[in-house]
Parts: structure tokens; C-alpha cells; sequence
């Protein structure tokens, strides 16, 4: 007997938007779960399948970063099936259009939710309730679903109404404050959506973990995640020092909690500036006294590093300035490959900081295979798209169905699953309740 | 109340951020997950913060949270007696759990072909920097190093100055999260199939792959050769990054500006009914955005950051305060959701944790135990695997076992 997926057998819902549902769903997807998009043609939601449906030539030709970035530079004919930042989350997934604001609608969706499994949600708070689509509905139409509800903040409490990316949760978690360059105003500092994809892992091992107690006692739940709460464990040691000891850390930029002296980035040879992305950096870290005399001997020994001193911590702080300093013009002679290596060698934790374009071509994610050839929607492509990013050795993991496109699977769905005639998927095509293509009056 | 993962039993040889979150996740949700560590103690036991800043093997506040729920059993792998005791941990568990070089455990002799021959329905999850089989599989990796080189680092920071990274151990934990799916993945396919496989995770891999930006960043220039850059200073833009206000800061984001809804949040104030706010490129002329701000910062400069996210609230404007560790300790929001656990320890008394990371209503999170003492279980779990007392006597008198 062959080895099957890990969650073959499984469908489930997909309601998700932007990117931490999307991302639980997409690793429910790669292991092998049959998740089905569901989409109305009449509803865009912004930053899900773009930022705007239809994104202006003027925002594009002026390189506004959300708006740009489609294949060859050009949105096509359905620029939603092509979006740059939210594609890469419709690999391995289906897609159906519903049109949730309907009873029919309605009613074809209640009966997607008797055949499957679970249904994963990070809308606003009260956005299925709005829909009559609420977890009493749920129930009522398949009593042992899995329910994952991702709000940013709960269900709960006084924050619950608040709208939210996961550049905000980072903000309310404290990370914002506790990231970034010590000695610059925090006005500088880079919005980053980690707390995205934190939630989205979690989100994923939470529909296992409530399938597997389905599976031992028949009964279905509702996990309700937080995702600001999800994102608590990436300032678990901010959290435990305040704790334990009352004790408030600072931002340390690209220093170490532990204060390891080398830690740090440092110049590379470069080849342009950070303004043209030409620029290339190096990140060491030292983190104990074998990775010191490990650099020491990769830089082949130079006098100001031959101290007995500079060989235990106390002494590499006490010299900080100097081994920046000293370090910084031994690496900014070299390529930042080249110092990759020799470090490694030397045994030291060191790697180039990677701008997107070199990802690629990098000999490690060639090897791995982390990105395959796929051709997208209305046949654009093929292009290097990134799959699932861990292997199983006999229950398969790979990249299987190229990212959906709107409403691709209508037929399947409304005939195969839900048992509509063909003439019955035609009126509602024909009548523009479901389809391919997003309402015209939506920009 | 029934917890998701009962019965499931993880053999846990990881060391480090990554694993050690991957196996809590399993352990606070029901499964029974033994550590094993060399007798030294794991290395997390030697990462701060520590209890009064005083370093020691039962101090590391960053230990205590990352192994909450799980038992203790120290060993020497490299000993060889160590192979009889291992031997018996594969017939007790399910999965096992590694965070060692690729090759380390083979060369110990306790490698896949041992545990598959043993019992061919456990599969092994080695979590590493870049897998079994890159060019690299011998490279180390450090939080900084992760995330410059896989994650979306060359991007956070300013143009003049090298990229930042995220707080502490962050990218690791982004990893670790992923690596946690993995492993429930492994246990599902070894319960339903009666599988054991290898499974082969980069640490690497979960950050090209998986997280933060670094798809997008890479899609974009494969599609269309578009440049993610740093900014060039300050990050606002119309209605983009963080802004002081009168006792911190704010956090707005312009990925979908709605007019309207500032409109509300500012009252309706008469510069913002200029129509050239509504201009389909305004947030892209610089002079414009300028002058926005300059509007909008008076008003943020008096009002303090909760009442800000209170308008910015009622008018459905993203916008988020910067909190500071302190102020999360005593929100009100966090502590009526019962987001902080406290914990009773022997030694330090009652403190607080960030406890569940999500609700399930039949299958709670719960806390059974707080992190193990080094070798807390390591006789318990012995009995368990049906050594008797003399076997574990004499494995103690020769230095195999400790605890």
C-alpha cells in the first residue's frame, strides 16, 4: 500500500483573509487536506487576492510597492489570480465562488459545511455573524465541525472590535518597541507581519490537534486564537524578565540577549547601496569562545586579535569597540559568500544578509527544491514558486495544485460536492451569482 | 475535560528555541513529551533571562517557558550503555524529536536505521538549519543568522544603515511553530497509516518559504524584477508607521486607507476635505505626504496612545499603541481573556506567563506541570520502561544516567 497524504480525506473551508488564516490553510493544504477558498465575486477583501481588484496603471507605472510586481510587470485580465504578495498562498488549495450575502448562497454553503471538516476564519470580529454564518449555524448544519476563528485580539474584551494587519499586534505584543536601532527614534522602525505567520503555524496545529480528538471521541469544537496572544511566545523572554525579575529590556538591535561580542552585521564588499539594492552584508555571531578563536583563525590571525583576553567574554566586551571596528574592515574587503564560507568552515555562525533577488539562485534552496516551475492562472508563466517547505519521507509533501484562481473549481464544487445540475451551475453563471471574474463596479 | 493529545508520546532529544517550541506546543496540549537531556542540561537552560540575573541550571526564565509540561530524564547518549536505555525510549514512544547535526546520531549508533528496525511505525523529525541534504547541512545557524539569511531581513531598517533584526529569538520561534505542524503531521500519519518515517525540517526552509514577506519579496522579483528595499528614513508615509503622541507611540498602516474612516477618527476636521487627499496616487507624492502628516501630528501630539486606538477603534481605522512589557502585564484586555497563567514554582514562588496560545473549547490548554528540573523524571520514566531498580542504580553508579 502506498503511502497517502497525511490529511487526505480531509476538506475543509477556507473563509480566510490576508495572510495568517490564509497560511494555516496553505499548510493544511500541503499535507494533503482537499481546502476549498470560498469567494464571492460581489465582495472584494482587500489585501487578500490584492490591494484593489483592478489596480490603476497610475499606481503601477509610479511602482507603489503593494501595487506592483504582477507577471512581466502587467496586471492582465484578471489581476487576482496573478497578486505578487498573496498568491503564494493559493498553492494546493480549490476555490468557489459563493455569494454569501444571498439565501441561496447561503444555503449552498450550508451544505458545503455538511461535507467537511473544519472551517478556518480570520475575519473581523462579527463578520460571520453579519452573514448569518455564525458558529450556531455552523453547528446546526454538521454538529462535529472544527471551527478556527483567528480575530486579532478574541472574541473577548475590550479590544475584540479593533481592526488589525500583524504589523499592529506586533505593536500591542510590545515586540515594536523592543526591535530596531537602539539609538533611532522608533518612528524608524519597519513594519514587519511575523505575527502572521506565527499565527498561521499555530493555526495549522490547531485543526490537527481538534481532528485528532474528533477522531477519538466524534466531537467536533471551536478554537478560538487570539492572534496577538499567538504571537506572546516571540517576547517570551522579554515576558520572563519582567516576570521573574520586574526588569524591562531594551531594544539591542542586532546584539544578542546573552551579549555575545562579536554579534552583529557587518559590511560586505559591496556593489551598490542600500538605495539600489547593491549593498551586502555579512552577519557574525559569536557566540561562545570556540566561535572566537573559529574567527580568529578564519582572518588568519591578525595581531589585534592574538590577546589571551579577547579569548573569554568579559575580555571581548571589554574590547567591543575595537573588534567592531577591526572586524567591519577585514569583512568590507570581502564578498559576502565568500566570508559565508570560510567562517563556516572556521566553524563560526555567520551568513550573508540575502535581498530577495539572490534567494533564487542560492545553492541551498536550488538543492532543496523550495521552489518549482509553475504556471499560474490563464497560463502566465511558468515561474520559480515556492512550495511546501519540509519533506516527509513516504507520506508525500510537495507542491501538487498550482495556485487556485478565482473560482476555478465551480463545477466540482456546485456538481460533484453540493449535487447541483448542470443547468442549475449554468443560471447561476449566467446570472452572474457566481464566476470567474469579480464584479465590475468593484474597482 | 479531554486533552487534544493524550496518549501521543514524544521523545524529545532537541536542544534550542526552535524544537523546544515545537515539543511545548505538543506538551501543553496534552501530550506526554520526555526530554532528554545530556547531563549537563540542555542549552536553553543556559539562555536569560535568569531569576535575579544569577545564571544556574534551574534559573532560565526562557527554559521555564519553553518546557512547561514536560518531564526531565537526563542522559548520556555518548555513553554506550546509553543504547539499551534508548533502545527501551523507542518502544515507549511515538515520534521522536532531534536537534543534532545531520550524521550526529548515526554515528552515536542510535540513528534511523536503529529506531526504524526497532519499531517500524515511529517516525523521527530532526530539525535542522538547512536539512539532511543541503550544501550546507554542516553550517550553524544563530537567531541573526536565520533570519538575515532566510528571513525578510535585508528589508527592516533604514537605506544608510545594515538591516535589524527582530527581538531575541523571534525567527526561531517562527520556525519552531512550523516545525510544530510538522511533527502533528508525522503522528497523524503514523496513527491513521501505522507509518514511521523520517521527516526532514530546515529551520532555513520554514523562513524562504513560510514567513513574513520573504515569499513576497521573492515572488515579486521572479514575476516582475521588483526591488524590496529598506526605506530611506522614517517609515510614515500617508498614514503609514509609527507616530508619536503625547506619551508614546502609535502604530497606523496605509495597505487600505479609508478616508472615511480617519474622517471619523479626526472629527471631520476641514483639511482633510481637500480633494486632493483623494487623488488615486496622493499617497505616493512625497510633498503630499508630507503635508498630511504635518496635519495629522498636532492632533496625535495631545492625546495619548490608548485614547488614539479608542477613536482609531470606533472608526475602523487600523491602528495599534506601542506597548511596552510593563503596560501588557496590566492591560485590562489581556488580563480579563486570562492570556497570563500563573505559575507556582518551588523555588521562586508564584509568577506570570503568557499561557495559552489559542482556546479550544472541548480540548484545553492546560498546566500540568511546570518546566522539569534537570533529571526530575529520569528514575519515574526508567520504572515506566521497565527497568528495575538495580538496572537503574548501576546505570546511575556509572554515569550514564543523572538525576
Amino acid at each position: 500500500m502506498s503511502a497517502r497524504k497525511p490529511l487526505e480525506g480531509i476538506r475543509i473551508i477556507d473563509l480566510s483573509v490576508v495572510w495568517a488564516g490564509a497560511f494555516a490553510a496553505t499548510l493544511l493544504a500541503d499535507l494533503g487536506a482537499e481546502v476549498i477558498k470560498v469567494e464571492n465575486v460581489h465582495v472584494w477583501q482587500p489585501m487578500t487576492r490584492g490591494t484593489v481588484a483592478r489596480p490603476p496603471h497610475a499606481a503601477i507605472a509610479a511602482g507603489a510597492g503593494w501595487a506592483t510586481g504582477y507577471p512581466h510587470g502587467t496586471p492582465g485580465p484578471r489581476p487576482w489570480n496573478h497578486a505578487p504578495s498573496f498568491v503564494q498562498m493559493f498553492r494546493n488549495k480549490y476555490s468557489v465562488t459563493i455569494d454569501l450575502l444571498t439565501d441561496d448562497g447561503r444555503e449552498a454553503f450550508g451544505r458545503l459545511v455538511e461535507c467537511s471538516d473544519a472551517l478556518v476564519e480570520n475575519n473581523a470580529a462579527g463578520t460571520l455573524e453579519k452573514l448569518q454564518i455564525g458558529p450556531d449555524f455552523l453547528q446546526q448544519r454538521r454538529q462535529d465541525l472544527i471551527v478556527l476563528r483567528m480575530p486579532a485580539y478574541g472574541q473577548t474584551g475590550p479590544y475584540r472590535e479593533a481592526r488589525a494587519l500583524g504589523v499592529h499586534l506586533e505593536s500591542v505584543m510590545g515586540h515594536t518597541m523592543l526591535r530596531g536601532y537602539p539609538d533611532l527614534d522608533p518612528s524608524y522602525i519597519t513594519p514587519i507581519y511575523s505575527g502572521d505567520y506565527v499565527a498561521g503555524a499555530h493555526g495549522a496545529f490547531a485543526v490537527m490537534a481538534a481532528l485528532r480528538h474528533r477522531r477519538r471521541t466524534g466531537e467536533g469544537q471551536l478554537i478560538e486564537m487570539a492572534q496577538a496572544e499567538c504571537a506572546g511566545g516571540m517576547l517570551a523572554q522579554a515576558f520572563m524578565d519582567y516576570s521573574l525579575n520586574g526588569r524591562l529590556q531594551e531594544r539591542i538591535g542586532n546584539g544578542s540577549l546573552e551579549d555575545d561580542v562579536p554579534h552583529g552585521v557587518y559590511p560586505a564588499r559591496s556593489h551598490g547601496t542600500g538605495a539600489d539594492g547593491g549593498d551586502r552584508w555579512i552577519a557574525i555571531t559569536v557566540l561562545n569562545d570556540d566561535h572566537w578563536r573559529g574567527l580568529r583563525s578564519a582572518m588568519r590571525n591578525p595581531e589585534w586579535a592574538a590577546g589571551s583576553e579577547l579569548e573569554h567574554i568579559e575580555g571581548r566586551r571589554a574590547a567591543r569597540h575595537l573588534i567592531e571596528q577591526e572586524l567591519s574592515a577585514w569583512t568590507s574587503e570581502r564578498d559576502d559568500y565568500a566570508l559565508f564560507h570560510v567562517l563556516q568552515w572556521h566553524g563560526v555562525p555567520a551568513a550573508p544578509i540575502l535581498a530577495a533577488p539572490r534567494v533564487l539562485n542560492d545553492p541551498h534552496v536550488q538543492a532543496r527544491g523550495l521552489n518549482q516551475a509553475c504556471t499560474l492562472a490563464d497560463g502566465v508563466g511558468p515561474f520559480r514558486f515556492n512550495g511546501p517547505f519540509y519533506r516527509f519521507e513516504h507520506t508525500p509533501v510537495d507542491l501538487y495544485k498550482p495556485p487556485v484562481a478565482l473560482g476555478e473549481d465551480n463545477h466540482y464544487v456546485y456538481g460533484e460536492l453540493l449535487g447541483y445540475s448542470a443547468e442549475e451551475i449554468e443560471a447561476l453563471e449566467t446570472t452572474g451569482r457566481i464566476g470567474l471574474d469579480f464584479d465590475h463596479e468593484i474597482p | 475535560m479531554a486533552v487534544a493529545l493524550d496518549g501521543i508520546r514524544v521523545l524529545d532529544l532537541g536542544e534550542g528555541i526552535a524544537g523546544d517550541y515545537a515539543t511545548k506546543l505538543c506538551a501543553d496540549f496534552g501530550a506526554d513529551v520526555l526530554k532528554i537531556e545530556p547531563l549537563h542540561g540542555e542549552t536553553l537552560r543556559w539562555q536569560p533571562p535568569f531569576k535575579d540575573g544569577i545564571p544556574g541550571l534551574e534559573r532560565s526564565g526562557t527554559f521555564f517557558w519553553f518546557n512547561t509540561n514536560k518531564r526531565s530524564l537526563a542522559l548520556d547518549l555518548t555513553a554506550p550503555p546509553a543504547a539499551t536505555v534508548f533502545d527501551r525510549l523507542i518502544d515507549w514512544c511515538d515520534i521522536i524529536v532531534e536537534t543534532a547535526p545531520p550524521g550526529a546520531l548515526d554515528a552515536l549508533g542510535l540513528g534511523w536505521q536503529r529506531i526504524h528496525e526497532r519499531k517500524p511505525n515511529v517516525s523521527l523529525l530532526s530539525l535542522t538549519p538547512f536539512g539532511q541534504d543541503s550544501p550546507y547541512r554542516d553550517y550553524q545557524l544563530s537567531e541573526l543568522t536565520l533570519f538575515g539569511f532566510a528571513g525578510e531581513m535585508y528589508t527592516v531598517g533604514t537605506q544608510d544603515r545594515a538591516p535589524v533584526k527582530m527581538y531575541g529569538t523571534a525567527a526561531m520561534l517562527e520556525s519552531g511553530a512550523s516545525a510544530a505542524t510538522a511533527l502533528l503531521a508525522a503522528v497523524t500519519a503514523s496513527e491513521l497509516q501505522d507509518i514511521g518515517q523520517r521527516v526532514d525540517f530546515a529551520l532555513a526552509d520554514a523562513q524562504f518559504n513560510g514567513v513574513d514577506r520573504r515569499h513576497a519579496t521573492t515572488i515579486g522579483w521572479e514575476f516582475a524584477q521588483r526591488q524590496s528595499l529598506r526605506a530611506h528614513g522614517a517609515a510614515a508615509g500617508m498614514l503609514t508607521g509609527v507616530y508619536p503622541c503625547a506619551d508614546g507611540y502609535v502604530e497606523f498602516s496605509g495597505a487600505e486607507l479609508r478616508l472615511d474612516r480617519l474622517e471619523q477618527m479626526l472629527q471631520h476636521p476641514e483639511w482633510l476635505q481637500d480633494p486632493k487627499w483623494r487623488e488615486p496616487n496622493a499617497a505616493l507624492q512625497l510633498d503630499l505626504v508630507e503635508e498630511f502628516n504635518e496635519q495629522l501630528l498636532p492632533w496625535l501630539l495631545v492625546r495619548g496612545k490608548n485614547d488614539i486606538w479608542a477613536a482609531a477603534r470606533d472608526a475602523g481605522v487600523l491602528c495599534a499603541p506601542l506597548l511596552t512589557v510593563d503596560e501588557l502585564f496590566a492591560d485590562q484586555h489581556f488580563n480579563e481573556r486570562g492570556f497570563w497563567h500563573w505559575l507556582e514554582h518551588d523555588g521562586f514562588g508564584q509568577f506570570r506567563i503568557p499561557g495559552r496560545p489559542f482556546i479550544m473549547s472541548a480540548s484545553p490548554w492546560s498546566l500540568r506541570r511546570p518546566a522539569p528540573r534537570l533529571g526530575e523524571h529520569t528514575t519515574e520514566c526508567l520504572t515506566e520502561c521497565g527497568f528495575g531498580d538495580a538496572e537503574i542504580a548501576s546505570l546511575r553508579d556509572s554515569g550514564v544516567i543523572g538525576g
